[in-house]
């Protein structure tokens, strides 16, 4: 028994998301392995040889795995799968893309999201947002998961695997990749944030949001998040929501500026260590999550925030 | 060009859900089902096609119990010109609903799959990348754009970070994600005429597939309640507790 962790990257450095996944990894028995697939992405494999408590990093390198496409992810993949009881991915937007193909391929089911990793075939995961949580069993004989980072903590580095340059396997081209918007800036990323600053439809505008919420973010050197009423108004880029349908996370501090706490935003957060939350409104169902709730004109506190911090 | 459009009926995304005391599962008796909110979202990007004249037939399939006519009849009335109900009273898993979907696709030959990112009560979000390999059709998931250029589908993907665009060859599977568009209201002429609209009507058994589940269930319980901390008098107060207290800043 071994588990195949898929390496979540961008060439050049190894995504926390990783981490979490190996532990998810570890959780389920046996060897760990990682497979590195990309290009140029030998710092990668590198870095996740590093990861304590996997004996292995498997190293595949095409051009076509740059941009991680789905279909040549989920071929290189499939070129492994016999070896391996648990075929694990983090559940990102990348993992999610690949891990069901590679499943259907095997003709198994595919457990999505796990929190907890109860004995190698019983998992826990959420469902209906977060509302509910089911434990499953997973019948196949080969398990495909894909594992909700905030369910595990990162595993340590300073492990020492073997590192093994493997044969690429791709498939035929039926997608190519056109082109990319990915937002630049130095603040960490939302998923893997120690804080992160939320703002909600209480802004009122883009303007307002970057003048009031960054400042807060740039003083605590956080991450900055949107509920869905923010986004779909559109003060906020689509990647900045929380909740349900947008990022889960679970920083160690989430201020909550002008959210009500709609369910479906909660479900994306409520894992954090420390909520605040600052809303004008005293019923808003966010104080019910909040371990520090501040009923204020969020345009009025939260200069004031920066202020004193 | 025809395309099939994938829809499920799920609890109502403005029921909370409660776990039934001998945590079997979740009550869903007596409370209002509707259309999943992201397949929603694919009817109306089909319908949309449609009236551009990139697509000539919207053709909408459910998978589930007699019930799910219902939506398809939704589907008809946000503008799906047929239905196809697979009819089933079994516990549908996404690798079961992707074979389906991949049999009724051998039969209806269309040059596009249109289904909702995920649903919002297993919240799996599998069926589409699952139905892709099957087929072994490309595949573009999250999609907040689809655009037809040169008889190739452009579509843009939300993406950690951002986004993304891909170019497919057809026939592709496409996943919709929140902000591909705002679906329509329907109409009561719209609904009426849905009515006279067709729907087929299959069992899994004919069409050759085996939906036996993969994965058991053995517990649903309620998720770990977050206790309601403290309100704090001002700002002052706050950063105090946030140094002192929490110790995270």
């Amino acid at each position: 028994m071994a588990s195949l962790v898929i390496a979540e990257h961008d060439n050049h450095s190894l995504k926390p998301a990783t981490l979490n996944t190996v532990t998810a990894a570890i959780a389920c028995g046996g060897d760990v392995h990682v497979l590195v697939a990309g290009i140029d992405a030998g710092a990668v494999a590198a870095a996740a040889a590093q990861i304590a408590g996997v004996s292995k990093v498997l190293h595949a390198e095409a051009d076509v795995f740059a941009h991680g496409l789905a279909e040549h992810m989920a071929a290189q993949v499939l070129a492994l799968a016999s070896g391996y009881s648990h075929i694990l991915f983090a559940a990102t937007a990348s993992g999610k893309n690949i891990a069901p193909r590679v499943a259907a391929k095997l003709d198994v089911a595919q457990v999505s999201d796990i929190t907890r990793v109860d004995t190698p075939d019983t998992f826990e995961r959420p469902i209906y947002a977060g509302n509910a949580m089911a434990t499953v069993q997973a019948t196949d004989a080969t398990k495909v998961i894909t594992v909700r980072t905030t369910g595990f903590d990162a595993a340590a580095t300073g492990g020492s695997a073997a590192l093994e340059v493997i044969q690429a396997t791709t498939s035929d081209a039926k997608s190519q990749f056109m082109g990319s918007e990915i937002a630049k800036n130095d603040r960490p990323e939302l998923t893997a944030a120690k804080i992160i600053v939320s703002g909600g439809r209480a802004l009122g505008s883009a303007e307002k949001f970057n003048e009031v919420i960054t400042p807060l973010a740039d003083k605590l050197g956080a991450a900055m998040g949107a509920s869905r009423a923010a986004v779909d108004a559109g003060y906020a880029p689509n990647d900045w929501q929380v909740g349900q349908t947008g990022k889960i996370v679970a920083p160690q501090l989430y201020v909550a500026c002008g959210i009500s706490g709609a369910i479906q935003h909660l479900a994306g957060m409520k894992d954090s260590k420390v909520i605040v939350a600052i809303n004008k409104d005293p019923e808003a169902p966010i104080f019910s999550v909040a371990d520090y709730g501040l009923e204020a004109d969020l345009f009025v506190a939260v200069p004031e925030l920066v202020a004193a911090l | 060009m025809k395309a099939l459009v994938a829809v499920k009926r799920v609890v109502d995304y403005n029921v909370k859900v409660r776990v039934k005391s001998d945590q079997t599962g979740v009550d869903i008796a007596n409370v209002k089902m509707s259309m999943n909110p992201f397949d929603e979202i694919a009817v109306e990007e089909a319908v949309r096609l449609k009236e551009k004249g990139i697509l000539t037939e919207v053709v909408v399939v459910s998978c589930g119990v007699t019930q799910c006519q219902e939506t398809l009849r939704t589907a008809m009335a946000i503008g799906a010109d047929r239905g196809i109900l697979v009819e089933t009273t079994e516990e549908l898993q996404p690798l079961a609903v992707a074979k389906l979907l991949k049999a009724l696709a051998d039969k209806e030959q269309p040059g596009m799959v249109i289904l909702g990112k995920q649903a919002i009560d297993d919240d799996c979000n599998q069926t589409g990348q699952m139905l892709a390999a099957l087929t072994d059709w490309p595949q573009a998931t999250f999609a907040s754009k689809v655009e037809m250029a040169d008889g190739s589908l452009h579509v843009t993907r939300e993406v950690d970070g951002g986004l993304e665009t891909l170019k497919l060859s057809l026939p592709a599977v496409i996943t919709t994600d929140l902000r591909l568009n705002e679906p329509r209201y329907v109409t009561l002429p719209n609904i009426m005429k849905a009515k006279k609209k067709q729907i087929d009507i299959f069992k899994p058994e004919d069409l050759g597939v085996d939906v036996t589940p993969r994965i058991k269930t053995l517990k649903v319980s309620e998720p770990p309640k977050r206790s309601a901390g403290i309100k704090v008098a001002d700002v002052a107060a706050l950063v105090d507790k946030l140094k002192n207290e929490a110790k995270v800043i």
